[in-house]
C-alpha cells in the first residue's frame, strides 16, 4: 500500500511537473529541485463556502510565500509546493471521499482541511485507516485526539474557559447570572457543559440555556426566556453558529436586550469577518475571545494582514481561523524540514516541539497534537474590530477538557507510545 | 394577564412569519395542486429584491426616500417573484399538470438552479435579467388588439424581447457601476438594515413590543386581507375559484384555464416574495434562507386543509402560539409547583429545538385523527 501510494505520488508529481501550470501552484521566480504537492480540502460551495473559502485564500497565499522564499528544502533539494484544490461541497461524506481522493490518486504527503467538527469527524476514519495525515484549523470543542490529525485551532480551555473567568470576574456584569445560547449541534453542547461545570466552580448560576436548530432563525421564544431568566441583565454566552447570529443579534437588539440596559454577550463563533457581515451596530459593547484578533499590535500580525489584503483585495479581513490555517503551513513546512523527508511517521515526530513565530505570537506544538496558543478577550467596536482588553500568557492545549465531567484527569500523548489518546493523569 | 399577552403576542409573531411564508403556497399547492419546491427560493428573490432596493436608496437621487424603501421593496418583490413565477409555470410547471411527482423533482431543480443563480451571477445583472423578463412577457399584451390578431405579431413579439433584453443590459450595466456592492457576484449572506423608524420597540399596554414584528404582523394582515378581497369579490377569483373545484366545466364555460393558471401561479409567487421582504428584517439574506422556510409552510398548509386560506391562517396562529408555549415553558409560570414529573417533562421540552420535535409530534398525531387538516375542502370535487 505505502510502496503504490509513493509510486502514485512520484508520478503525480512528474505529471505535474510537466503541466505545473494547469492547477497555479503560484508562478514564482527561482528554480527548484523539484515539486511536493500537498492537498488542500475545503468546501467552495454550499453553505460553508463563505467562511471556508477564506482558508483556502490563506493557505494559498502561505504556500506562494514559501516558494517565494525557496520553497521546502528537505534531504539538501529544493521543493516548490504545488497544491490540489479539492471542493468538500458542505457535505461530509464528500470531504471523506474526497480525502480518499487526494490520498490514493494523487498521493499527497498532507492534507491542509476541514472547518466544521462533522467534516472532521467524518475524514478521521479515512486518515487513520490509511495513516496519512490531515492538519484542521479551527477553534472546536476538543475531546478528541487522533494521531493523524493535527489541530492547530484552539481547544476549549484556550477559548471559552478564560472567557467565562472574564465575563464572571472582570466584564461590567461580573458577579452575574449566566444564560447559554447556541446553534444545535455538537460544539455548542459540549463547549456550554464545559462552560456550566466552570460557572458552578467560580460560584456563579447558569439560570437557563437554549439550543437553535441549525437553519432556524426564530428566536422569540429564546427572547423570552432570556427576559425572564435575566429581567435586570446579565451574562450570554453565544455560540451560535453562521447566519443565525445575524438574526439573534438584530432580533434581542430590538427586544432591547443591549450592553445598555445591562446585558452582555460573549461570543465565541464571531470574527472579524462575521461582524462586518452582521453589521457592528448589533454588536457594538459586546465581546469575543479569540488566539488571534486582526488588531494584535504587532508587526508579525500586522505583515499577515497586510500581505493578505494585497493578494486578496483591501477590502479582505483577517480573522482567528485564517490565522490557524496560516500557521499550520508553515509548521507543516518546518516539520519535514527537519524531518529531512515527506514520510508520514518521520514528520509526525518532528512535528511535535515545532515553534512558530506566528501573527499572534510564539505558538508550539504540544505532544498532543494541539498548539500551546496565547488567548485575548476583546471588546466589539464601531470600527467593526475588537478593542483587546486582555491577553494572557500562553496557554497549553487540553485535548480532554479537565472540566467536561466525561475527560476531567485523562490527557494525550502522542510523543510517548504507553499513553498515546487518552491516558489517566 | 402580562404574560398571557406576552405569549400571546409572541405567539402570534411567529405565527405570522409561518403564515405570510406559507400564504403563497396555499394558493399554489392549496388551490392548483402543485408542490413547489421552489416555494422557499422565490421567497429568497422577494429577500435579494429587499436588499437590492435598500442599496438603490441609498443612492444621492432617492436618499431623501431611504425611509420608505421598505414599503416600496414589498412590492418590487412582488413583482419580481411574481415575474419569475410566471415564467416557471409558462415553462415547467405547465407541462407537468397532474403528475406531482414530476412537477416536485422538477421545481426542486429549480430550487437548486435558483440558488446558484443567486451565488454566481452578479445582484445587478440579476436586477437587469428580471426586468427583461417584465418587459419581454408584457409589453406584448399591451399592444392594441390589432396588431395581436395580425399575422405578423409573432415579429413584434419578438422585437419586444430585443427590447427588453437591450433595456435588461442597460440597467445592470447601470446598477453595477453605480452600486459597487451590486456588481460582483458573491455567496456571502447580506443584510437588510430596517430603517430607522423600525427598529426598537413600542409600549402597548405595559408591554414593550419590537417594532420589526409588529411590521410582520401588518403584513401579514395586509397580504391575508388583499388576498381573501381578490379571491372573493373580483372577477379573476371568482374564474380561480371555479376552475379550482371544476377545471373542465369551467373550461366548457368559456374560462381560459391557461390564463388562471398563469394568474394564480403569479400571485402565489409574488406572494412568496412578499414573505421574503418579512424574513430580510428577521436574519440575514443569502441563497439558503427560503430553504429553512420551506418544511414549515408545507406544514401549515397540510394542517390547515389544503385549498382553505382559514385553514392555513388558524394553523399558523396555533403553530406560533404552540411554539411559544412549549418553547419557552410557559405552562410552569402558569402552574408553578406542578408535580416534579411533569415540570421535568416540560422542562426538556422548553428548547427551540424540543418545542420544534413536540410541535412536529403533535402534528403527525393531529393528523392520524383529521388527515385532511383543519379545514378540509367541501362539496364535490373533481379529483384528478
Amino acid at each position: 500500500m505505502r510502496i503504490s501510494r509513493r509510486i502514485l505520488a512520484g508520478l503525480a508529481t512528474a505529471s505535474l511537473a510537466v503541466t505545473a501550470t494547469s492547477c497555479g501552484g503560484g508562478g514564482t521566480s527561482g528554480s527548484f529541485d523539484d515539486t511536493v504537492t500537498v492537498g488542500i480540502l475545503h468546501s467552495l460551495s454550499g453553505t460553508m463556502a463563505i467562511s471556508e473559502s477564506t482558508l483556502v485564500d490563506t493557505e494559498k497565499m502561505a504556500i506562494e510565500e514559501i516558494n517565494a522564499a525557496g520553497g521546502v528544502t528537505v534531504g539538501g533539494k529544493s521543493y516548490k509546493i504545488e497544491y490540489i484544490v479539492e471542493d468538500g461541497a458542505s457535505d461530509w461524506p464528500t470531504f471523506a471521499e474526497k480525502s480518499k481522493k487526494l490520498i490514493d490518486q494523487d498521493g499527497v504527503p498532507v492534507v491542509f482541511g476541514g472547518w466544521t467538527s462533522a467534516s472532521r469527524k467524518a475524514m478521521l476514519p479515512v486518515y487513520e485507516s490509511k495513516d496519512a495525515f490531515l492538519y484542521y484549523p479551527i477553534q472546536y470543542e476538543a475531546q478528541e485526539c487522533s494521531n493523524n490529525i493535527f489541530y492547530t485551532g484552539a481547544t476549549p480551555n484556550q477559548q471559552s474557559e478564560p472567557a467565562t473567568d472574564f465575563m464572571y470576574k472582570r466584564s461590567p456584569a461580573a458577579g452575574g447570572d449566566f444564560f447559554l445560547v447556541g446553534s444545535d449541534y455538537v460544539f455548542p453542547r459540549t463547549s456550554n457543559t464545559i462552560t456550566k461545570a466552570q460557572v458552578k466552580q467560580l460560584g456563579g448560576k447558569v439560570v437557563g440555556e437554549d439550543y437553535l436548530p441549525l437553519g432556524n432563525t426564530e428566536v422569540a421564544p429564546i427572547i423570552s426566556k432570556i427576559k425572564k431568566a435575566l429581567p435586570e441583565g446579565g451574562i450570554i454566552i453565544n455560540t451560535l453558529n453562521g447566519d443565525q447570529n445575524v438574526a439573534f443579534f438584530k432580533q434581542i437588539q430590538d427586544a432591547g436586550i443591549t450592553p445598555s440596559s445591562g446585558y452582555y454577550v460573549m461570543n465565541y463563533s464571531i470574527a472579524e469577518e462575521e461582524i462586518s457581515t452582521i453589521g457592528p451596530e448589533f454588536l457594538e459593547g459586546h465581546y469575543g475571545a479569540w488566539n488571534y484578533m486582526m488588531s494584535i499590535d504587532t508587526p508579525a500580525s500586522k505583515k499577515f494582514a497586510a500581505s493578505f489584503k494585497k493578494r486578496w483585495g483591501a477590502d479582505r479581513v483577517v480573522a482567528d481561523p485564517q490565522e490557524s490555517a496560516y500557521n499550520m503551513v508553515y509548521l507543516w513546512k518546518q516539520a519535514v524540514e527537519d524531518a529531512g523527508t515527506f514520510d508520514d511517521n518521520a514528520v509526525r515526530e518532528a512535528l511535535v516541539g515545532q515553534k512558530f513565530d506566528a501573527p499572534q505570537g510564539p505558538v508550539e506544538v504540544m505532544p498532543n497534537h494541539h498548539l500551546s496558543q496565547t488567548v485575548r478577550i476583546g471588546e466589539i467596536n464601531a470600527e467593526g474590530g475588537f478593542t483587546i482588553l486582555e491577553e494572557t500568557g500562553v496557554v497549553l492545549p487540553q485535548a480532554w477538557n479537565q472540566k467536561h465531567p466525561s475527560s476531567k484527569g485523562f490527557a494525550c500523548d502522542w510523543t510517548d507510545p504507553s499513553k498515546g489518546e487518552k491516558y489517566k493523569l | 394577564m402580562e404574560l398571557l399577552l406576552d405569549s400571546l403576542f409572541n405567539g402570534v409573531a411567529i405565527g405570522s412569519v409561518l403564515l405570510v411564508a406559507a400564504l403563497g403556497l396555499a394558493i399554489v399547492f392549496g388551490l392548483m395542486g402543485v408542490i413547489n419546491l421552489a416555494h422557499g427560493e422565490l421567497m429568497m428573490l422577494g429577500a435579494y429584491t429587499t436588499y437590492v432596493t435598500q442599496l438603490i436608496f441609498k443612492l444621492p437621487i432617492l436618499k431623501p426616500f431611504y425611509n420608505s424603501y421598505i414599503i416600496v421593496s414589498i412590492f418590487l418583490a412582488f413583482i419580481v417573484s411574481g415575474v419569475v413565477g410566471i415564467l416557471l409555470e409558462k415553462t415547467i410547471i405547465r407541462k407537468l399538470y397532474g403528475s406531482p411527482l414530476e412537477t416536485l423533482l422538477a421545481t426542486w431543480g429549480v430550487s437548486l438552479i435558483l440558488q446558484q443563480f443567486v451565488r454566481s451571477v452578479p445582484l445587478a445583472y440579476g436586477t437587469g435579467l428580471v426586468i427583461s423578463l417584465l418587459i419581454g412577457l408584457f409589453l406584448p399584451t399591451t399592444f392594441p388588439s390589432k396588431i395581436k390578431e395580425s399575422i405578423n405579431f409573432k415579429y413584434f413579439k419578438f422585437s419586444s424581447w430585443i427590447f427588453a433584453a437591450l433595456t435588461g443590459v442597460l440597467t445592470g450595466s447601470v446598477i453595477s457601476s453605480s452600486v459597487s456592492k451590486l456588481s460582483r457576484a458573491s455567496a456571502r449572506n447580506v443584510d437588510v438594515t430596517a430603517p430607522s423608524w423600525m427598529r426598537g420597540q413600542v409600549e402597548i399596554i405595559g408591554t414593550a413590543f419590537p417594532k420589526t414584528r409588529l411590521m410582520i404582523i401588518v403584513i401579514t394582515l395586509i397580504s391575508v386581507i388583499a388576498i381573501t378581497l381578490f379571491l372573493n369579490q373580483s372577477a379573476w377569483g371568482m374564474r380561480i375559484r371555479a376552475v379550482t373545484q371544476n377545471r373542465q366545466m369551467s373550461d366548457c364555460l368559456g374560462i381560459s384555464t391557461e390564463k388562471v393558471d398563469i394568474i394564480t401561479f403569479g400571485i402565489g409567487s409574488g406572494l412568496a416574495g412578499v414573505a421574503g421582504v418579512a424574513v430580510s428584517l428577521l436574519g440575514s439574506v443569502g441563497p439558503n434562507v427560503g430553504g429553512n422556510y420551506i418544511v414549515g409552510c408545507f406544514m401549515v398548509v397540510v394542517l390547515g386543509g389544503v385549498g382553505n386560506l382559514l385553514g392555513t391562517v388558524l394553523a399558523s396562529f396555533g403553530i406560533g402560539i404552540m411554539t411559544d408555549l412549549i418553547g419557552a415553558g410557559r405552562f410552569l409560570s402558569i402552574w408553578p409547583d406542578m408535580p416534579l414529573p411533569l415540570s421535568n417533562t416540560i422542562n426538556f421540552f422548553a428548547t427551540t429545538s424540543m418545542a420544534r420535535v413536540m410541535i412536529f409530534a403533535l402534528i403527525v398525531i393531529f393528523l392520524q385523527f383529521k388527515p385532511t387538516g383543519l379545514f378540509p375542502q367541501k362539496g364535490r370535487m373533481v379529483e384528478n
